[in-house]
């Protein structure tokens, strides 16, 4: 057993904090592109972001510093409390906008289906840990249950969004390991009629609606359609080049709504046109590429699977927000990573960003 | 087989996890080229279809200020309105030469200097699309001048907006208080900012600061569709804002210019209250100011004349004002010492015109160098005898009579519905203790005896006190609003009068006592403010008091022609009307006005003649 000694000796500052320097770049790159763009939308929330960033930060230097073999412990008990907890909200919580989504104690507000972004992932992993992969139908099946015991209780508060993101963590853990395709297209298949019963069963008349507008949001332009309309107004007449930071009169005269949270980038799509849309797009690509390399190096199977789901759900924050923001998806409510003005769901991204540096830099480096 | 279930075979699982990775790399090149196809098909396709819709086809939500409340007097006199007025304003994008148009601009109407500062700063933070103002309150000619030259001045518009206005200015300024532009801290600290979208103005003092929320209304909506120029081609919806409500106050507008004319352009205050339901009837500090000024926001010269003019205009006397009682405590000391049982109505006292502590070379003066003679309860209330209430206050020692004192509200706030007044001040042992970390002193019971020392008090208070002691015991909550009005079914809805805890008397007939020696000091010949009495068409219970501003060294003399106006005592007087069945009780100072029989009981005799002998009752 040889330590690494040429690594050794090039350990700079972030390396020493367990951070993976071309990560770290490309984060606070894209925070940066993030606060131009707010300033653009709504330039009295910069310092108020600023602060989001360095909390969202400071969470992620601190993860990195757990070992994941400790996360592997706490694992389930994290798991345990995040479902406890949603339990707890749908009997006591706090209703706000129409959804019982907080925990209150005292004046502080929690929302425990941000936990289990994190935990789910964690949790999916650390059950098929100590499997042969790829792992054999009973595990396969144990690992639907877990993901789709929070994913039901999350959907019942009701946040559609939170819960296909928190259920899509979990099962690209699953994807991970490796079943084998055609059990996902046979998935597939049962998805469609399962999809009949979530409308007529789980969904209410607010998310119905949604869908709908999103079939044809030209049915109801000053309703839920609103929005969509807008936002392809604003990012269509970007054009190639965007009319310039600043200048984007979509947004300047409010007719955007949700301009500095979920529909940022249609101010970005207009102040900056194809051009800018591509470059974001090439950011955001590094970064999953990035992750998912830190993902291939793990040794073993928690820290692996593991960094994959997190990667992943990281990349379906950024293909759900746009594909809404410019009409390929429905509204579902999901912000752009880094850019969207917002606190809780920055905090669990950069978490999980702290995990995959901790996983990356607490391996055994052994000379193989 | 089976051993490939139970062991895990690394190699195999690397490879397994590298593939999918693989996958996933490629799965998501292949999603974000989705997007890009998606954005391509938005940005480059149909761009120009996109930037025809938000040239010509602007959708967009604008806010409409709702009209503020109105503010009338209880006789429904108009005090705060709403006017229309003119401003000029400037779309930058819509300017071809900016120079020149404000060359131009300026050849038609008057335009200062400081308000050309204030557009160019204006103009370098606004966006080009926005409306920059020029002028406020263009005159009806100037508009027509602009109206005229409208076509060679592109993007200058005349817009038209309401401006409060308070027509009778000064004399409501204390009471009703003024709006003014809404500032950085005021914007944080709303409750519901989204109320306030369309507001520039919001109540700074007064009635216009305490009842902001009735007057100011709720904000309406306008969905309006506007062409590349920001010009609103139609409106698609509409929610119409709810207009504020009208508020009545309580205040009798007569009154209020019955007690400035009283005044004569002396300093002072004066209170009038409704003893029985606490009712503010009037509410005058003079000099005044016009808070006309401060609608638009004041220009700083003219802002400096008025804070730092040692008349201080802008000092609300009746509410902030902080004076010494003065002899008018008298009627309350007096009470204190028959129902505490240190005195009866027949208790006499000589007075040979000072006092001394035992022990002490001090003498304490009587106001009468010679002595009143023997003294009783009745002859030291109507000739205003100090000696009498030196001895009182020691008898009933300072923490019974600060008890006391401060039951009847001497020291606390009156809890008046328009903020902003001072708490005064009724000292105690336990005080002075606290505030001065000094022990209280023997002599300084005696003065508190006779309202001086360091008691302090508003005139709000001492009306509020007087009242209450009109009606024996029952204090009132002074409300300066009558009624608010509810704009969807334009009814009054009256504010309810608040009672205050009583000021508990065990003997009823101690009551009767002071108040027959209070209606004596007006209506007997030894009385100190007889001057109003002897022609009076109503019974008046009154009492007169002199504040001393500052303090005459032993044996000197205090000769009011000697002594710099500014030095010259406070006059006071209170006093309430018909003694029988008490409709208004009045608090009065004078500053520096000398000696209360003789200068401000007559501003109180003209107040309630006002109100008391008019011909019409009041609705």
């Amino acid at each position: 057993m040889i330590l690494d000694d040429s690594h050794h000796r090039r350990r700079g500052i972030a390396a020493r904090l367990h951070l993976d320097g071309p990560l770290l770049f490309l984060l606070l790159l894209l925070a940066g592109v993030g606060l131009l763009v707010l300033y653009s939308a709504d330039a009295a929330r910069i310092s108020s972001q600023l602060t989001r960033l360095a909390v969202a930060f400071t969470v992620m230097v601190l993860l990195a510093q757990i070992p994941p073999e400790n996360l592997q412990r706490w694992t389930p008990w994290l798991f345990a409390a995040g479902v406890a907890m949603l339990i707890a909200v749908l009997a006591v919580g706090v209703v706000g906008k129409g959804a019982q989504r907080w925990l209150g104690f005292g004046s502080f507000r929690f929302q425990p289906s941000e936990l289990l972004k994190l935990a789910m992932p964690m949790m999916v992993a650390w059950f098929l840990r100590d499997t042969p992969l790829p792992p054999n139908v009973r595990r396969i099946a144990g690992a639907l249950v877990i993901i789709a015991v929070p994913t039901l209780l999350i959907a019942k508060q009701p946040d559609l969004g939170t819960s296909l993101l928190v259920a899509s963590s979990g099962a690209f853990v699953v994807l991970f390991s490796g079943i084998p395709w055609r059990w996902l297209v046979l998935a597939g298949m049962l998805a469609l009629p399962s999809a009949g019963v979530l409308w007529k069963f789980f969904m209410h008349d607010y998310q119905r609606q949604r869908v709908l507008t999103f079939i044809n949001p030209e049915s109801d332009p000053l309703g839920s359609g609103y929005h969509i309309i807008q936002s392809k107004i604003a990012i269509g007449s970007g054009g190639l080049y965007g009319k310039g930071w600043l200048n984007g009169t979509q947004s300047h005269l409010e007719f955007l709504p949700e301009r500095h949270t979920d529909f940022i980038f249609a101010v970005f799509g207009e102040e900056f046109g194809l051009t800018g849309v591509a470059l974001l797009l090439a950011l955001y690509f590094l970064i999953v590429l990035r992750g998912l390399y830190i993902a291939t190096q793990a040794q073993d199977t928690f820290p692996r699977l593991l960094a994959g789901g997190l990667v992943m759900t990281f990349f379906v924050y950024i293909f759900v927000n746009i594909g809404m923001v410019s009409g390929i998806l429905p509204v579902v409510g999901l912000p752009l990573p880094l850019v969207s003005f917002g606190g809780t769901s920055m905090v669990t991204l950069m978490a999980s960003f702290g995990i995959l540096m901790s996983i990356h830099t607490h391996r055994k480096l052994l000379k193989s | 087989m089976a051993l490939r279930l139970t062991l895990k075979d690394a190699v195999q699982e690397t490879y397994l996890f590298r593939s999918r990775a693989i996958v996933a790399g490629v799965f998501t090149a292949l999603a974000l080229l989705v997007l890009v196809a998606r954005l391509y098909y938005l940005q480059v396709v149909h761009h120009t279809h996109f930037t025809t819709l938000s040239h010509n086809n602007r959708v967009a939500v604008q806010p409409i200020a709702p009209t503020r409340g109105l503010i009338y007097d209880r006789n429904g006199v108009i005090l705060a309105e709403n006017l229309p007025t003119y401003s000029l304003e400037l779309v930058p994008e819509r300017v071809d030469d900016m120079e020149q148009t404000l060359a131009a601009v300026r050849e038609l109407i008057d335009v200062s200097e400081s308000d050309l500062a204030r557009f160019q700063d204006d103009l370098r933070h606004a966006r080009r699309f926005e409306e920059i103002p020029l002028r406020f309150r263009l005159t009806d000619e100037e508009v027509a001048r602009l109206a005229v030259n409208r076509h060679r001045l592109p993007g200058v518009e005349i817009k038209s907006r309401l401006t409060r206005n308070y027509p009778l200015g000064p004399l409501t300024a204390h009471v009703v208080g003024y709006v003014g532009r809404i500032n950085v801290e005021e914007l944080r600290n709303l409750e519901d900012p989204t109320n306030y979208s369309a507001t520039n103005r919001i109540g700074k003092v007064g009635v216009e600061w305490s009842h902001e929320t009735s007057l100011h209304g709720k904000v309406g909506f306008e969905q309006v569709e506007t062409n590349a120029r920001g010009r609103v081609l139609r409106v698609l919806e509409r929610t119409a804002p709810q207009p504020g409500k009208n508020v009545q106050l309580n205040i009798d507008l007569r009154l209020q210019q019955a007690a400035e004319a009283a005044f004569a352009g002396e300093r002072g205050a004066l209170v009038a209250v409704e003893p029985r339901t606490g009712a503010v009837l009037a509410l005058v500090s003079v000099p005044s100011y016009d808070t006309n000024l401060f609608v638009d926001g004041i220009d700083v010269a003219t802002y400096r004349e008025l804070s730092q003019s040692r008349e201080q205009p802008l000092f609300n006397r009746a509410l902030r004002g902080q004076y010494p009682p003065g002899s008018t405590a008298k009627p309350f000391v007096g009470l204190a010492g028959l129902e505490l049982g240190d005195i009866t109505p027949d208790t006499k006292l000589f007075c040979p015109g000072h006092y001394q502590l035992k022990g002490d070379e001090r003498r304490y003066r009587d106001w009468k160098k010679e002595g009143h003679g023997w003294v009783d309860l009745n002859r030291s209330i109507v000739e205003s005898c100090d000696v009498f209430y030196y001895d009182l206050a020691l008898t009933l020692g300072i923490d019974r009579l600060s008890d006391f004192m401060q039951r009847f509200g001497f020291g606390h706030r009156t809890g008046i519905d328009i903020g902003g007044e001072s708490s005064g001040l009724m000292p105690s042992r336990a005080w002075k203790r606290q505030a001065r970390r000094e022990a209280w002193f023997p002599g300084e019971t005696l003065i508190t005896g006779i309202g001086q020392g360091f008691t302090l008090t508003t005139p709000l208070q001492l009306a509020a006190n007087t009242g209450a002691l009109a009606v024996r015991g029952q204090r009132m909550q002074p409300q300066v609003v009558r009624a608010v009005s509810d704009p969807t079914d334009e009814q009054w809805h009256s504010v309810v009068p608040k009672p205050l805890p009583p000021v508990g008397v065990v003997h009823p007939e101690h009551w009767d006592s002071v108040i027959e020696a209070m209606r004596q000091v007006v209506h007997s010949p030894r009385g100190t403010a007889r001057r109003i009495g002897y022609d009076a068409q109503f019974t008046i219970a009154g009492k007169t008091g002199t504040a001393q501003v500052f303090g005459i060294a032993q044996d000197a003399e205090y000769v009011e022609e000697d002594v710099a106006k500014l030095l010259r005592d406070h006059a006071l007087f209170i006093g309430f009307a018909p003694v029988e069945e008490p409709r208004i009780a009045v608090a009065v100072i004078v500053e520096n006005g000398g000696s209360g029989g003789a200068v401000a009981s007559p501003v109180a005799r003209r107040v309630m003649d006002e109100y008391l002998l008019r011909k019409e009752p009041a609705p």
